[in-house]
């Protein structure tokens, strides 16, 4: 019996700690998997969105609204990604938020992805009723891209601009 | 020295009015828009006073290299085709700066208005002056304006429809919505809204 109680309770702390940790890396369900030559692009909605714009531990999230027809987001991107590549061991994480239309992730997002050999992580926000969402990124967003959200826990930033690297890493370094 | 005083002064007033433009931030709602005279792709100008019997104006800033405009434009041409006959005509204008964006130049507004047919006006902001007094950020951005006493007053800011992707799939008609209102003298029931849009190049 009491072997047995023992038994159980060894069992039941790693179901705890299993179930824990999946709880916490677990991302949510996405509205579709994109998979194309290798490239894999989940799409989500708003509400699976902000689980990326609400993580709660040491890291620097930097999240950026950019698109594959909009000029000013291609000129920029390079530095978000020089930045995830140079701070990958200082805890800071670049996610690059697409709102090209569904339709054309396989024809324009995960080809473009494969030609410019993006390294950070790049979902699909697949919400068009933008008005419902724009004010929950940023009250003070007007829905024009590029725009970026820069967070650790709870203190965060929103910028509707572009940036330079030199730009982007002095902001970052801010929360680091 | 007192040439140093005035300098000071006019640097300073300089400074603080270049702020308060920057703060203003365009026409709010119930704001009187300031005419303006822009050159259409026949050529010929056009100014919102122009339009004697109008009883308002759909104006759109609306380019023709975003693909979020470019998903519209069939949608603006119907506005056009439904309202310009009730009193509220469509003037589209463009505020790129060709120099940033060269497929929105003025020459390439006039292929793509024929392409298309465009029915309304379609208008270039030469030297982009008139898209910072409405404070448009992107394309499409829509201000429906009711003709007053008052003079042209914005009634409502934003987006087209609720969704940009799929016409079938919209549920909310914003700009349709606003100008029914106005033309029974209702309240507009949602007088702005916000859209993802491509971000205008000055």
């Amino acid at each position: 019996m009491k072997k047995f109680l023992i038994l159980s309770g060894i069992a039941l702390i790693f179901i705890a700690i299993t179930g824990a940790s999946i709880y916490s890396e677990g991302e949510p369900k996405p509205l579709k998997v994109y998979e194309k030559e290798g490239i894999v692009v989940k799409s989500y909605d708003y509400n699976g969105l902000e689980y990326f714009l609400k993580q709660d531990n040491d890291t620097t999230y930097v999240v950026n609204f950019w698109a594959t027809w909009c000029m000013p987001c291609i000129e920029e991107l390079p530095y978000f990604e020089k930045l995830n590549a140079e701070y990958k061991d200082q805890k800071v994480k670049v996610i690059l938020v697409s709102l090209d239309m569904s339709k054309q992730v396989e024809s324009r997002l995960i080809p473009f992805m494969q030609k410019k050999k993006l390294q950070s992580k790049v979902l699909l926000l697949n919400d068009p009723d933008a008005n419902a969402w724009i004010e929950r990124v940023d009250q003070s967003w007007s829905g024009a891209i590029p725009a970026t959200v820069i967070y650790k826990k709870q203190n965060r930033k929103f910028y509707e601009r572009s940036f330079t690297y030199e730009e982007l890493e002095k902001e970052v370094k801010q929360f680091n | 020295m007192k040439s140093i005083k005035t300098l000071a002064v006019v640097l300073l007033v300089g400074v603080m009015s270049a702020f308060t433009v920057k703060d203003s931030e365009g026409y709010k709602l119930g704001d009187a828009v300031e005419d303006f005279s822009l050159k259409n792709v026949d050529g010929k100008k056009v100014s919102l006073k122009d339009y004697k019997d109008a009883k308002g104006f759909i104006v759109i800033f609306t380019c023709n290299h975003c693909p979020y405009a470019i998903a519209y434009e069939d949608r603006i041409i119907a506005l056009d085709k439904k309202y310009s006959k009730l009193g509220y005509p469509v003037i589209a204008i463009n505020p790129n700066n060709p120099e940033k964006q060269k497929d929105d130049s003025y020459d390439l507004m006039k292929v793509r208005a024929k392409e298309k047919g465009f029915t309304f006006p379609y208008l270039f902001d030469d030297g982009q002056k008139i898209f910072p007094k409405f404070g448009a950020t992107k394309t499409p951005h829509v201000y429906v304006v009711q003709k007053t006493a008052k003079g042209n007053v914005v009634e409502y800011i934003g987006a087209i429809d609720d969704n940009y992707e799929d016409e079938k799939a919209v549920k909310q008609t914003y700009v349709q919505n606003a100008v029914d209102a106005l033309l029974q003298g209702k309240e507009v029931p949602i007088r702005q809204t916000k859209a993802i849009g491509c971000s205008i190049k000055a």
